[in-house]
């Protein structure tokens, strides 16, 4: 395919430098999501397009690139935008996070923490904690100046009343720096904890919706909750089948039509690094 | 042994020479010219031009041909091109009062200044498969009647006629010099101007569009609307360069034009006098420019006072789910893997299920 001519990263630099003061903004008001002059890019909305124009407008000749889906760097969307950016900004790519200066990601934190440097770029769907809660956005802009957050707390109650816990595994919202609430994109709520005090910047970018938002490095993230009825993550009965990771977000993977299945780490770096270091160790 | 699933690279590249050779069809029949889906397939180009706010014939029907004739997709095509192209400068408003009309109809006068004109319509086909059409046509080019030359004379516009008379709502003439609306610069916000709403519109899915305008006059929101006058044909594009002292012409367009008239009693403020809805849209697009004249004047709603009851009427649900781009891209976006929210969800309904189990029978022991 022709594609000649395009502007490194693909974007042109006036739509990157709207694109940084927009960063720069959302950096300073930590959870606050920014309005930006989303463009069309050349994939759909929902496949990442917000995160993709955050990636674009930060990247840089030296960067190295790492693209997760789920967690592993070899779902079809995570290798087809490493493989957009490799093409149009020719920069270089990786899987191993520690090596990543960027990590974009759908739906995951990776199991390996981030270090002082990195920037992890979230591609998110619906930007609004409060969303399904009140569907105008007139009305939620109006909620977060306010920090008219009961609605959120009531809904969580309910959950408790009807459902004896707080029925809600991914997309939990949280709260920024004591002050806005935000959607911490669909990750499970496994991996908010690795939200809070995180090392590395946070960038969250929501093209349909023309929303980005900020964790700064260093900033608190707390996961809404009761005094009575703490937060708490997953947990697996199993370890990981392929490397034996008892601290990990496990995927179920159906292995059988008599309903067989095993569970495997999500996070595919993560996971094949303990799997060298053990064959590594059984070698020796 | 489970492996995990790799090779999603080559996953993609099988997939896109599938797609390539589905495009292509069986290699028998000659392959698609873009000439021949400009040419023939002109209604289907100006929908893309539209909806993909792009005026390129060419480049419309090269992407109706890689969308395999699926418009939305031409449609999304054409916006990713547009999107990297740089804006050298903005028009001056297009005056269709000086339109080469070819087509011009007024449904409120029976005869108007200039008359009706009815050029090429579907309007009074009879909807009955004309098989001659299967066999190219054996006469060829020649049989192809030249039809009437469009009149160069400018025809006023229906609404300039009322509106002399002071029963239709003035057009207040917006502040040339002031900058207009771009929704594809900055995002929208609420309460919108006429403008970027109307940008919207022209750019909004015409599904989407002809479904709302229907529930208006179905009753959701009513606005009584009477089809003052479609006029379609050609109008100049005129730019004023900077270090000019005069304006340039780069070029004509095609354009549908749609002024609604819509009767209104009045309010407290205002006497009774017609109201408008606009519609335009690139090259001939009737049915979309008379759906966005409808949905123009609903949600005009909040500006004459009157109260938003129906869908149409509510500017946040029409503004945020009117582009074809956007909703395709999120309600197919669910093909996306979603396994770790899944799981996420499977953990939750087997551990509540597990306690609700538990609950059962310690319930029925104590009853």
């Amino acid at each position: 395919m022709n594609t000649g001519g395009y502007n490194f990263a693909y974007l042109d630099e006036q739509t990157k430098r709207m694109l940084r003061r927009t960063i720069l903004k959302a950096v300073a008001i930590p959870g606050y999501q920014v309005p930006f002059g989303d463009r069309e890019m050349p994939m759909p909305h929902g496949w990442g397009t917000g995160g993709i124009q955050v990636t674009a407008a930060i990247i840089g000749p030296d960067d190295v690139l790492k693209v997760i889906d789920q967690g592993a760097d070899d779902t079809t969307n995570a290798v087809s935008i490493r493989k957009f950016f490799a093409k149009t900004a020719g920069v270089a790519t990786t899987t191993r996070t520690e090596d990543a200066t960027i990590v974009q990601t759908r739906h995951r934190i990776p199991e390996k923490p981030l270090h002082e440097g990195q920037i992890l770029v979230y591609q998110v769907p619906i930007p609004e904690p409060l969303r399904w809660l009140e569907p105008r956005e007139t009305e939620t802009r109006k909620m977060h100046a306010l920090s008219e957050y009961g609605i959120m707390h009531v809904r969580l109650y309910e959950d408790i009343a009807t459902h004896g816990r707080i029925a809600t595994s991914y997309d939990y919202p949280v709260q920024v720096n004591d002050r806005y609430m935000m959607r911490p994109s669909p990750i499970p709520k496994f991996d908010n904890p690795k939200m809070d005090m995180n090392p590395a910047l946070q960038l969250f970018g929501a093209g349909r919706e023309k929303r980005i938002y900020a964790v700064p490095p260093y900033t608190k993230v707390k996961s809404l909750d009761f005094d009575d009825y703490p937060f708490e993550v997953q947990s697996w009965d199993q370890s990981c089948a392929l490397c034996g990771a008892g601290d990990s977000f496990l995927d179920e993977i159906i292995t059988s039509d008599r309903g067989d299945r095993m569970f495997v780490c999500s996070d595919s770096d993560y996971c094949q690094d303990r799997q060298a270091a053990r064959s590594k160790e059984a070698a020796e | 042994m489970y492996v995990s699933v790799k090779g999603g690279e080559k996953a993609i590249e099988a997939a896109h020479a599938l797609l390539a050779e589905e495009r292509r069809g069986d290699p028998a029949v000659p392959e698609l010219g873009l000439d021949q889906i400009a040419e023939q397939l002109s209604l289907g180009v100006a929908r893309v031009m539209s909806e993909g706010a792009l005026y390129d014939r060419e480049l419309a029907a090269l992407a109706i041909k890689q969308a395999r004739g699926d418009l939305v997709e031409a449609i999304f095509l054409l916006r990713a091109y547009r999107t990297t192209l740089p804006r050298l400068a903005t028009s001056l408003p297009v005056d269709t009062d000086r339109m080469a009309v070819r087509r011009r109809i007024s449904a409120t006068f029976k005869d108007i200044p200039g008359g009706q004109v009815l050029g090429p319509t579907f309007d009074y086909t009879h909807r009955l498969l004309d098989f001659d059409l299967a066999q190219p046509s054996a006469q060829g080019d020649a049989a192809r009647p030249s039809g009437e030359p469009a009149p160069a004379r400018p025809l006023p516009s229906v609404a300039r006629i009322l509106g002399e008379e002071g029963l239709l709502e003035r057009e207040v003439p917006g502040d040339d010099a002031a900058p207009v609306a771009d929704l594809t610069r900055a995002p929208l916000s609420f309460p919108a101007e006429r403008d970027a709403r109307l940008q919207a519109l022209a750019r909004g899915d015409e599904g989407f569009l002809l479904a709302l305008g229907y529930s208006t006059q179905r009753g959701y929101g009513r606005n009584h609307p009477f089809a003052g006058e479609i006029r379609m044909g050609d109008v100049t594009v005129e730019i004023q360069p900077d270090d000019l002292p005069f304006t340039v012409e780069i070029g004509d367009i095609e354009v549908t034009e749609c002024q609604m008239v819509n009767s209104f009693k009045g309010s407290k403020t205002k006497p009774a006098q017609f109201t408008r809805g606009y519609g335009l849209t690139f090259g001939h697009g009737e049915r979309k420019a008379m759906a966005m004249a409808l949905v123009d004047r609903a949600l005009r709603c909040r500006e004459l006072g009157e109260e938003a009851v129906g869908p149409a009427q509510d500017e946040e649900f029409v503004l945020y789910h009117c582009d074809s781009l956007e909703a395709s891209g999120f309600v197919q976006h669910l093909k996306l893997p979603h396994y770790v929210d899944f799981q996420s969800e499977l953990v939750m309904v087997r551990e509540m299920r597990k306690a609700a189990a538990e609950a059962a029978p310690k319930a029925e022991a104590a009853e």
